[in-house]
């Protein structure tokens, strides 16, 4: 693999992440994040369709002109999404019964708009298919990290996994909104001291 | 002038493609997907029914009825569980649309008797980590064997016998108004009430 496929699957990573760095996104990432397991769910589902969107408007992006691009695109991502949230609640009930509100959410998501107007709709399908999986572990990563921290003090638990039995009182505050702020606003001081920005 | 026409019809004519090709695609994987949604959503209800009710060997999705609702204006579902041909225990299917995220639906069992044996969230789309705690063991198990004509059917804060679930009262309260509503029907039918 060259240095600019490396470097377009590894950026979204940690040096662009979506969520510490970019801050795109922040209404799933704030709102699904109340537990560990639905930010690991909400960020798999999203690099689903990131893929796939990344694809399909990277190979048509000769054909669009380009004051519709951003219709076209949000009709192409809608329809993927609509699509998944179908083929999921016929032949995957369980993973739909779990997952099934987020998937909507997955439409108004401004990264995907984001990468395929930034990245998909200038670059090969295959360095978009490599953008949309960095971008993809990088939002899931962020949002699995974020929910953990959620979880983990505002219901003592962690993947679902009580650690605290009964006898602890969690800071509930953590699950409920405000808590999403606090906690996300203490993990991008920790991400920016470690990127040394001042 | 005709560059101008090639300006604007090109990319009417783009989009319109788009949204049929979109549409198309939308409609044919509905087709493909119609029978197995239904056929999930059929083993999901059967499956809360066999949480909710005793054992029995029927299939209480043939057996199933309407009943009225209390105020005559709705009609639920019953679904009848039996044992060697005797009844043993129903299932109602009751909804409300007070939850914090919307619709809430609900399988409620009920014992011959008129106490509520359990109860099983359907679908709801509550707030995850706060609402859908309303699932849980935690305050399920308040509403395991429960008679209604002894203890109220309601939230502390309402006055009734049922801790809401921490930060969640909507929810609570709209769990617990489904399965009133259930409950309510349930009486009226064994009185005798008018049903089809």
């Amino acid at each position: 693999m060259n240095k600019t496929s490396l470097d377009n699957l590894t950026r979204g990573i940690i040096r662009e992440n979506p969520i510490f760095v970019m801050l795109l996104g922040m209404c799933p990432t704030l709102g699904v994040t109340t537990s560990a397991i639905n930010g690991l769910g909400m960020g798999l589902a999203t690099m689903f369709v990131l893929m796939l969107s990344n694809i399909a408007i990277s190979s048509v992006k000769k054909i669009i002109p380009d004051i519709i691009r951003i219709p076209a695109f949000i009709v192409i991502i809608a329809s993927f999404v609509t699509m998944l949230e179908m083929i999921m609640q016929a032949y995957l009930p369980a993973l739909y019964s779990a997952l099934g509100i987020y998937i909507p959410l997955i439409v108004v998501n401004c990264i995907i708009l984001g990468r395929a107007e930034a990245f998909a709709s200038k670059n090969s399908i295959f360095q978009s298919l490599l953008d949309a999986i960095g971008m993809g572990i990088g939002f899931t990563l962020a949002l699995t990290l974020l929910g953990s921290l959620r979880e983990i003090l505002g219901n003592g638990s962690i993947f679902g996994f009580s650690f605290m039995g009964d006898i602890a009182n969690p800071i509930l505050l953590f699950i409920m909104p405000p808590g999403a702020f606090l906690a996300l606003a203490s993990i991008i001081i920790v991400v920016n001291k470690l990127r040394g920005v001042k | 002038m005709s560059y101008k026409i090639k300006e604007f019809i090109v990319p009417v004519i783009t989009l319109v493609v788009i949204a049929s090709v979109s549409a198309f695609m939308l409609g044919y994987v509905h087709d493909v997907t119609f029978n197995a949604i239904q056929k999930a959503k059929d083993n999901h209800e059967l499956q809360a029914i066999s949480e909710v009710v005793n054992e029995f060997d029927n299939d209480p999705f043939a057996e199933k009825t309407t009943i009225m609702t209390k105020d005559k204006k709705d009609k639920l579902i019953m679904y009848p569980a039996r044992k060697g041909g005797k009844l043993t225990s129903v299932a109602i299917k009751s909804y409300t649309n007070t939850g914090f995220g919307g619709r809430i639906e609900v399988m409620t069992g009920f014992n011959v008797a008129g106490s509520i044996k359990t109860f099983k969230v359907i679908s709801s789309n509550e707030t995850p980590g706060l609402g859908s705690k309303v699932d849980d063991p935690k305050f399920k198990n308040q509403l395991t064997d429960f008679y209604p004509h002894r203890q109220i059917l309601k939230v502390k804060q309402d006055g009734g016998d049922i801790d809401a679930v921490t930060a969640a009262t909507i929810s609570s309260r709209a769990v617990l108004r489904a399965i009133e509503r259930a409950y309510d029907a349930f009486t009226n039918f064994n009185s005798g009430g008018d049903n089809e």
